[in-house]
């Protein structure tokens, strides 16, 4: 177990400077510069040089690269071009927002996908199976921001029980939540349909197994075989979809903070696209990089200990 | 294969109505669709516009229509470019099995995975600006490791195969069997992907025009009337829903394609699903 989890911390190293080298590169080649950009046409060449020293611009490239990372393990993301405050302190700020969209529709997602799922394996091709296979037909085609601007249309404006969007902050902790509920249901239902047919078909896969028939064999009912063999013996591959519909959703975070108008990671990413704010573009990627990474390393961790078998393939 | 499979009619039903649509824009749409007449602006559905017009006085169903051939293009590209680099990849790492260019195919594939394709759309827009020429790579790049994928595991088994050991033996090089044995045996397996990866390209791209990061204006696309529609969200709903329904129903015609495709072009599969 420890060697597989050192193998596992070993390549999650390497998938994280090889990402941070990319970023960096990608970044790099962007032409002009954020000096000269920032002082306007006007400025004088003894200006821009001052303030290209002051944003740690005139190091050679390995310099700049070493700098930024040590300074990203330290929580100093740098300073950014139009704000003029530290990136650490915006991220801070929209992390808020972002992640706790992500978790609330994570949760939803699975909560809404693990009774349906059983329900559709467990009645297999019968109606509910069929129902329940083509709603989540529907659902996966359905793209998530339309689904928030339905969910505005019918929720906020038909209903009034929502507002249209924005976002109070967390010192009224119960309307916050109010106003990520909409987003996070957005987020969430395209994916729990996905994942409600993983956990089906991972389910039927299991149903036909020889220990599910002894199972049945012992006496114990259907219900309880699916329920307490069955459940555990899917959870691998619907572990893995879990995993990676992380990184969907804050992707899918980031495009659904423009629909109901979220101050998050999302909205940051594309100001600092449009105002040319790359400190911020760059160390955003990385940080929402750094967090698929991980959590694909956590996955593969629970994956061992839901699973010994898989240890040894370290 | 008695009897085609019901989601596969449904789905090349619909995926054929969208796909006339998007031919027929090129050489004809009822009205034009760059041209802003403010005096048609917000008109109802009639005969004129079957539709009716946006805030800006254009044609929906035009719109609509140029916007199936935009997004249909994008996808379409993108799966292309999936194909013909991630295929071949695929392939040389299931020939040299276990090797360092396995090894290294297989770790690039994962670090592509670990950028989620919006990140990576974000990166190349933010370098060389938003087009639609940049949405199609950034929606190719992550189509290349998929197909890799595939091309990979369905080569693997095929490897182990009495078939492919007389090809060696017979004298041919690891090349030529990946071409002409291995290729045409995981062809189903790739149609497949083809169907699932484009129903995701053309979501991926709606998505990245509704943020601004694909096609430009004038050109329309399906996912920039809706970040156009987001404004008149409450006096004229039918902006924001008509564009997302293409959308869905586009969607839907592949997936169910897809679906029916895979069903009939491997029994083995059917079987495991009674």
């Amino acid at each position: 177990m420890l060697r597989f989890i050192l193998g596992r911390l070993l390549s999650l190293s390497l998938s994280l400077i090889v990402a941070s080298l990319v970023i960096f590169t990608v970044i790099e080649v962007i032409p002009g510069d954020p000096a000269a950009f920032m002082l306007g046409l006007n400025a004088d060449e003894a200006t821009v040089q001052a303030l290209r020293a002051d944003l740690g611009l005139d190091g050679s490239r390995a310099e700049r690269y070493l700098t930024w990372i040590a300074g990203m393990v330290q929580g100093d993301f740098g300073t950014s071009y139009t704000y003029r405050v530290p990136v650490a302190e915006l991220v801070a700020d929209r992390l808020w927002v972002s992640l706790p969209l992500a978790v609330l529709s994570l949760i939803l997602s699975t909560v809404i996908a693990f009774p349906v799922g059983l329900l559709a394996a467990a009645n297999r091709g019968r109606a509910a199976d069929y129902g329940i296979m083509g709603g989540t037909q529907l659902g996966i085609a359905i793209p998530n921001f339309w689904f928030g601007m339905l969910l505005v249309l019918v929720f906020a404006v038909n209903l009034r029980w929502f507002s249209a969007g924005g976002f109070p902050g967390w010192e009224e902790p119960l309307l916050a939540l109010k106003s990520l509920l909409l987003p996070s249901v957005a987020l969430a239902l395209p994916q729990a349909a996905i994942l409600a047919r993983v956990m089906r078909s991972a389910l039927i896969e299991t149903l036909a197994q020889d220990y599910m028939r002894t199972a049945r064999a012992k006496g114990l009912s259907r219900r309880q075989a699916l329920l307490r063999h069955a459940l555990r013996n899917a959870l691998i591959p619907v572990l893995t979809i879990i995993g990676l519909q992380f990184s969907f959703l804050l992707a899918g975070a980031i495009i659904i903070e423009n629909v109901f108008f979220l101050p998050g990671l999302g909205r940051l990413i594309f100001q600092g696209i449009t105002q040319r704010d790359l400190v911020v573009v760059e160390s955003v990627t990385m940080l929402l990089v750094f967090a698929v990474i991980v959590v694909t390393f956590a996955v593969d961790i629970a994956y061992a200990v839901a699973d010994p078998r898989l240890r040894r393939r370290a | 294969m008695s009897r085609l499979p019901v989601p596969l009619i449904l789905g090349a039903v619909l995926s054929s109505v969208f796909l006339a649509m998007a031919l027929l824009s090129f050489v004809w749409t009822p009205h034009n669709v760059e041209q802003l007449v403010i005096a048609n602006r917000l008109q109802p559905a009639s005969a004129d516009f079957l539709l009716g017009t946006d805030q800006f006085g254009r044609d929906l169903l035009s719109m609509l229509m140029v916007g199936a051939r935009v997004s249909l293009a994008v996808a379409l590209v993108a799966v292309g470019i999936g194909v013909v680099i991630g295929v071949p990849l695929g392939l040389a790492a299931a020939a040299t099995r276990g090797s360092l260019l396995d090894e290294l195919i297989m770790r690039g594939n994962d670090l592509i995975f670990a950028f989620p394709s919006l990140v990576i759309a974000i990166l190349i827009t933010a370098v060389f600006g938003p087009s639609a020429f940049n949405a199609i790579l950034a929606i190719g790049i992550f189509n290349i490791p998929v197909f890799a994928r595939v091309a990979r595991g369905g080569a693997l088994s095929l490897w182990t195969l009495d078939y492919i050991l007389a090809a060696r033996v017979a004298g041919k090089g690891k090349t030529r069997i990946s071409a002409e044995h291995i290729l045409p045996n995981i062809a189903n397996l790739l149609i497949v992907q083809a169907t699932i990866q484009f129903s995701l390209g053309i979501l991926a791209e709606a998505a990245l025009s509704y943020v601004g990061l694909s096609v430009q204006p004038p050109t329309p696309s399906w996912g920039r009337m809706l970040s156009d529609a987001q404004t008149m969200i409450y006096t004229h709903p039918m902006l924001a829903v008509l564009p997302g329904l293409a959308i869905v129903l586009m969607v839907l015609g592949l997936n169910l394609m897809g679906d029916g495709l895979r069903d009939m072009l491997d029994p083995r599969l059917r079987r495991v699903r009674q």
